[in-house]
């Protein structure tokens, strides 16, 4: 498949500058984005989609938030944890920010290695990004069980607007969900990693379809999305 | 990489290897769980054909009960409210839809681009079974304790969980929420396909600016809808949430039955935005691809290239811009500042100047054409006129003033009936007559065709025309019988006798239509791999129907685009699109 054929008519023609040649560009043959395989153009689209996803649910909850003629709940005594005797404002809530955002760095580490074929390396990264996450869900599990205990419940909530306890549980769920489906994505990831299956050009199980090491950038991809939505998250619900 | 001697662009080797497909070894993952598009194609054509069919039953079930109120015993107010909410969801999203993307997008867009398959087979077949799963629970609410949900398409909270509301407090509205979850996750997974099957995966020298507008309309829709859906699922789930477990998202405080209910605090109008940021773009999501396949059909059958084609293509893609922005025209009567009244308002009708431009270009296209009167050249020539009738009534409901008195009257119901209504179901009529040869091999049955396109066409009007009379007089929609009221002239009702009657009429021509799909699969005239000379890649198949992968050995190469019909020097008035050589191409620069 390496012969050349020329598709185009053989008369003398400069390529257009200005707008049409930003038109022709974009247009060009085969490929819109030059050397971004299927799988990487998916999650960009995918993501693209999900960003109006949360975009609807933090839209909606800043609605109800801003049209409330209830009091709304005081984000930094309800998020406080009594370490010592004091009250710590968000502490929990930047623990696991930080957490988070400690386990996109791993994240660029393992698609670095995985680039440069180092099986072990990246899959110890990938797992160690897992774990991260799967810190940053459990914390957020512990944060859950707590708010439940005061009285927090999806209908009511003992210091204000009930939206509060809905938008809450549904938008920390909602993403938290996500952070867990990633953890899952990335364990299996890890797992062929580990095994060489991208070496050995192991056919994928439903697919089957050879995995290529890019895989661990377009996980990537997924967990850096799911950590900047998280920093929307943090932003509105908890610094407003 | 060699330059030609004239510096004519040369496109470089593949850019991307040549695909490893699935080969299926068994019935099961040849027919069923097939990871074939074109499979994959037929099975969602024939689950939206088929779920469509009962949504025509249960419009001819409430125009019966429209023109002879009673008539039908069992179909009190309730279940005209059902009947209504199911009709419409039905239709819109289950059918149209389902099959404009899932079903032509499937077929035609890896033909159309010289590709083997979707880029994502295995997606592309979860994508399926998600909807016909989604199918299935949506039939489920029929049989559900209380019914289906009557709480009208567009599901307004706080009525559609309330216990007067048919299937509010019962299993309908949980069911179909939960129907149309599961919906747009196969949506998106199919969705994802379709859009990088067009972005990455082309042939050689199949530019952007070569593809067929059928694909482009396709195309523009699918990432239209990859960013609608998401307003309605997320509206879903937190209706779901109020109606399962007690939130106020969307619900108000709120008395019913002389009973304070625990809701409170939540705004409707928050759910109306969201449901109409998904609802508008929905109505070009169905649009587009009729539009792209209508410039397709008429190009051919009148032997002459598209008038336009880059403005074509700038139209589809600005309308599909704009028609994010215009949402709030569906809710003028909720009440709302008069300057947002004044902004949707006037995108409603700047929206207007592309798509005028298609129909221009359209007339243009047929103007001087050689134009064969054939069955899909009919449908095409149908829906032009359809739309721009369609469209007329828009302009007078896109104006705040002019859609005060007549929200919520027959008229709207006959504006978007023949907008997107009859309008898009005579394009998939039309491509399916088209289409039909290549995906089977035969002909449809020309005569009953025939028959089935004048019933159709002029029984659509028939319907439709009395209906934007019955508005204007006042008659409201979503009431199972007017009764006798002093603004209705007697002959309101003597319409409704005779629109009902066009109703069964037009219903029945469609069971024809129904009958010629089946009979002509063993009966049909033998077509050939390209009856309509036509210049797409699909009809360029080495295999009549396309065998799996499409292309046998060899992938197609792109040489011009989709449009040289009659090019003056020509042996032939086509000139296919993977033909090499000298010929002139009247195709536009870069």
């Amino acid at each position: 498949m390496a012969q050349v054929v020329q598709t185009h008519s053989a008369k003398p023609h400069l390529p257009p500058d200005g707008r049409q040649g930003f038109v022709s560009d974009w247009a060009s043959d085969q490929q819109v984005f030059k050397n971004v395989s299927w799988g990487k153009a998916m999650m960009w689209i995918f993501l693209l989609s999900d960003t109006f996803i949360f975009g609807c649910f933090l839209i909606a909850y800043m609605t109800a938030r801003m049209s409330t003629v209830v009091p709304w709940p005081n984000p930094s005594e309800v998020f406080a944890l009594t370490i010592g005797g004091h009250d710590i404002p968000l502490i929990l809530i930047a623990i696991m920010t930080f957490v988070l955002i400690t386990s996109s760095g791993t994240m660029a580490m393992a698609v670095n290695y995985g680039y440069r074929r180092d099986r072990r390396m990246t899959a110890l990264l990938m797992l160690v990004t897992a774990i991260f996450g799967a810190a940053f869900v459990g914390m957020q599990a512990f944060e859950w069980t707590k708010l439940i205990h005061e009285g927090v419940r999806p209908w009511e909530n003992p210091w204000g607007a009930a939206q509060f306890g809905s938008t809450f549980f549904m938008i920390t769920g909602f993403h938290g969900t996500h952070v867990t489906i990633g953890v899952i994505f990335l364990l299996i990831i890890a797992r062929k990693v580990w095994r060489g299956d991208f070496d050995t050009e192991r056919r994928g199980f439903f697919t089957s379809r050879k995995g290529r090491y890019e895989i661990v950038e377009i996980t990537g991809l997924y967990w850096h999305f799911v950590d900047l939505v998280w920093v929307f998250i943090f932003a509105f619900f908890y610094l407003w | 990489m060699v330059e030609a001697s004239g510096a004519g662009e040369v496109i470089p080797p593949a850019a991307v290897e040549d695909v490893e497909l699935y080969h299926p070894h068994s019935w099961w993952t040849r027919y069923v769980f097939s990871q074939d598009a074109k499979v994959i194609a037929i099975q969602y054509s024939c689950t939206a054909i088929a779920i469509g069919m009962v949504a025509l039953v249960l419009s001819w079930l409430m125009r019966i009960q429209l023109a002879f109120p009673g008539a039908l015993a069992f179909l009190d107010a309730e279940r005209y409210f059902q009947f209504i909410t199911m009709h419409g969801m039905i239709m819109v999203i289950y059918l149209l839809t389902a099959l404009f993307l899932g079903g032509f997008g499937n077929y035609l867009i890896p033909l159309m681009v010289g590709a083997r398959d979707m880029v994502f087979p295995y997606a592309n077949m979860l994508s399926y079974w998600l909807y016909f799963v989604a199918v299935l629970v949506l039939v489920a609410s029929f049989f559900a304790s209380g019914g289906p949900t009557g709480a009208g398409w567009t599901l307004y909270p706080p009525q559609a969980i309330l216990s007067n509301t048919p299937g509010g407090q019962d299993w309908g509205i949980v069911l179909m929420l939960v129907s149309l979850i599961i919906f747009i996750i196969g949506f998106t997974m199919g969705g994802l396909n379709y859009a990088v099957t067009v972005l990455q995966g082309r042939t050689r020298g199949m530019t952007l600016m070569r593809m067929p507008l059928t694909v482009w309309g396709i195309f523009t829709a699918t990432v239209m809808a990859l960013f609608a859906f998401p307003a309605l699922f997320v509206a879903c789930v937190m209706m779901l949430f109020d109606r399962l477990a007690g939130t106020s998202f969307f619900m108000p405080a709120i008395v019913e039955m002389g009973e304070q209910l625990k809701h409170g605090g939540g705004s409707p109008i928050l759910f109306q935005h969201l449901f109409w940021f998904f609802g508008h773009p929905e109505v070009y999501i169905v649009a587009l691809p009729a539009f792209g396949i209508v410039s397709d059909l008429i190009s051919t059958h009148a032997r002459k290239n598209i008038f336009g084609y880059r403005m074509m293509v700038w139209a589809i893609v600005i309308i599909g811009a704009l028609s994010f922005v215009v949402w709030a025209h569906h809710m003028y009567v909720s009440g709302m500042n008069p300057y947002f009244g004044f902004f949707f308002a006037t995108t409603t009708l700047i929206i207007a100047v592309p798509t005028a431009l298609k129909v221009y270009n359209w007339t243009l296209t047929l103007w001087r054409g050689n134009i064969h009167l054939t069955l899909p050249m009919l449908f095409a020539l149908a829906f032009i006129v359809t739309f721009v009738n369609g469209g007329l009534t828009g302009l007078f409901l896109g104006n705040v003033v002019v859609d005060v008195p007549l929200s919520d009257t027959m008229f709207v119901v006959a504006h978007f009936h023949m907008v997107m209504g009859v309008a898009p179901i005579l394009v998939i009529f039309g491509a399916i007559y088209h289409w039909y040869p290549k995906i089977t091999g035969r002909m449809l049955n020309e005569g009953m065709g025939q028959v089935h396109f004048w019933i159709t066409f002029l029984g659509a009007y028939l319907i439709f025309f009395p209906m934007h009379y019955v508005g204007l007089v006042g008659v409201p929609r979503r009431y199972n019988e007017i009764g006798e009221t002093s603004f209705v002239p007697e002959s309101v009702h003597d319409l409704n006798v005779f629109i009902t009657v066009m109703a069964l009429v037009v219903g029945a021509a469609q069971i024809l239509f129904l009958f010629n799909l089946a009979w002509s699969l063993r009966h049909g005239r033998d077509a050939g791999g390209n009856p309509w000379r036509a210049t797409t890649l699909e009809w360029q198949t080495p295999q009549t129907p396309p065998a799996h992968g499409n292309w046998g050995r060899e992938l197609p190469v792109v040489y011009r685009w989709a449009y040289d019909y009659s090019v003056p020097g020509a042996p032939e008035d086509f000139i296919p699109q993977n033909q090499p050589g000298t010929f002139p191409t009247r195709e536009a620069g870069a």
